[in-house]
């Protein structure tokens, strides 16, 4: 043991300033060249097309429509995911059941499949007999609502992926959120279900707007299931993920990036928006 | 009245077994323990919030043994409050009665007197994410005892508060006690909290519980 009396053993100071430079030197370097690739596609994006480019893309009528038909389908696939995630997201958080290592891990299939393959597996499940039914035939022939490669296909492909990842967004939202103050609600005379729509609900506004915006991005960005269940067809089943690959096909380079643009557009907008809603009623 | 009879309680590494206790109407009771003893779990369990492994609870001279925590009628505070981050003190203080569908006059008066018996009526409108650890406790009595439970169950209350504020709340508790004749179960490890405020003392020691003498408490390690 040292004795008190002797002074404390200095670290060399310029040594360590060297030291703490470098940290954050390290830090910027391999951080920064991420956000820099980022920004530097943007930028050729932008460089790459001129202004007429972009107005001729808009100006065409196929282009129009799938900017509304992807406006659409987003949304409602985000908001389709919302209303399973909400519900799945608290059941994994709060309880447990049995089978609940099975649900956890089919919830992650969308996640880690190559999107094409689920495309491919909605297809097929449509089309598969089951003895003399089958599912696409009964929904055209007995309901009237025709799905594969109509609009209900955009959508259903878009939610199919995209509503893994609210699930999961919901479910660290509740797992996050303390368990007490529903039991403390139950005792005040809550039943489960007010003790969630009262207590856990209202303190899950944040988490909402997340899954909802990570569903709506996700959707933007699906393609290949959109592709193999839905088909491209112009003016009916064509979203803007679909315009890339199509203008992209035959040759219509300038197009297709003015279509990506649009799209880097409308995903800004979509984020900068929910999370301006997100910090209002997140506090 | 609170009165547990054989109740035996496990969760996780520990269990509690065998844990009779009376507690008479309108009576102030202290339960003490060391941390990990079971307390908490005990607390929870008179709740409803956990299951009994075996034994009775009674309430009020009824058998609640399996009854819904909703149903119980029992005012409950635990140690870290779990205020509702969302609401208002106010809103705190309605909870229980708008869910017992009481009408908004009956509620108003009810937070009037209510806010007035525990001195937060300036924190009324206030959201309770930066209230002191004093004004949340108050707020969290005042939401337990806003529909006029019979029975008050205190998960440490006081752990987290300063000397002064410690002090004002063994006065506010002894008045609530007085002025609204509510049956007190008081779970804490402080001994000065029990020399204070018991009528009763139980001692949870080695997973069973003990009958203490209130003077006797200064003993107790």
């Amino acid at each position: 043991m040292r004795s008190p009396h002797q002074p404390a053993v200095p670290t060399p100071r310029g040594r360590r300033r060297a030291a703490d430079a470098l940290f954050f030197a390290a830090l910027g370097l391999l951080g920064g060249s991420y956000v820099l690739l980022i920004s530097l596609m943007l930028a050729a994006d932008a460089i790459f097309t001129t202004p007429q480019h972009f107005l001729a893309a808009l100006a065409k009528p196929e282009i129009q429509y799938a900017i509304r038909l992807t406006l659409v389908t987003c949304s409602i696939s985000a908001i389709l995911s919302l209303w399973v995630a909400v519900p799945l997201g608290y059941v994994l958080s709060r309880y447990r059941f049995p089978g609940k290592f099975l649900v956890d891990t089919l919830i992650d299939i969308p996640v880690v499949l190559p999107p094409l393959v689920l495309g491919l597996s909605l297809l097929i499940l449509f089309h598969l007999n089951w003895g003399t039914w089958k599912l696409e035939d009964w929904l055209r022939q007995e309901i009237g609502f025709p799905v594969t490669f109509k609009i209900p296909a955009v959508i259903l492909a878009q939610f199919s992926v995209a509503c893994a990842f609210a699930v999961r967004t919901m479910r660290v939202t509740f797992d996050e959120i303390d368990p007490r103050a529903e039991q403390v609600a139950r005792t005040l005379g809550c039943s489960r279900a007010q003790a969630f729509l009262r207590v856990a609900l209202p303190q899950a506004g944040r988490g909402l707007c997340a899954a909802g915006t990570i569903a709506w991005a996700r959707s933007l960005g699906e393609f290949g299931p959109i592709l193999v269940f839905a088909g491209a067809t112009r003016m009916q089943t064509e979203v803007l993920s679909t315009t890339v690959f199509l203008e992209l096909s035959v040759g219509n380079l300038e197009a297709s990036v003015a279509v990506s643009l649009v799209m880097v557009l409308m995903a800004v907008v979509v984020l900068v928006v929910l999370r301006s809603l997100g910090m209002e009623h997140g506090g | 009245m609170i009165e547990l009879e054989r109740v035996r309680v496990s969760a996780g590494t520990f269990s509690l077994s065998d844990v009779s206790l009376k507690v008479d109407a309108g009576k102030y009771a202290v339960l003490m323990g060391k941390t990990g003893s079971g307390k908490t779990s005990l607390l929870e369990t008179i709740c409803g919030l956990r299951t009994v492994a075996s034994g009775c609870i009674r309430v009020g001279g009824r058998d609640v043994t399996d009854w819904d925590p909703a149903d119980r009628q029992l005012g409950y505070v635990p140690q870290d409050l779990a205020l509702f981050p969302t609401m208002t003190v106010r809103e705190h203080l309605a909870f229980a009665l708008r869910i017992r569908r009481v009408g908004a006059a009956v509620i108003r008066e009810r937070i009037a007197e209510l806010a007035d018996l525990l001195g937060i009526d300036a924190l009324l409108p206030r959201r309770v994410t930066r209230l002191s650890g004093g004004e949340a406790q108050r707020v969290a009595l005042g939401r337990a005892l806003a529909f006029g439970p019979q029975v008050l169950l205190l998960d440490e209350p006081l752990s987290a508060l300063d000397e002064a504020t410690r002090h004002e709340m063994y006065a506010l508790l002894k008045d609530l006690q007085r002025q609204t004749g509510v049956t007190t179960l008081h779970v804490t490890h402080s001994r000065e909290e029990a020399r204070r405020l018991a009528d009763h003392l139980f001692v949870i020691v080695d997973g069973r519980l003990e009958t203490a003498a209130i003077d006797g408490a200064a003993s107790i390690s």
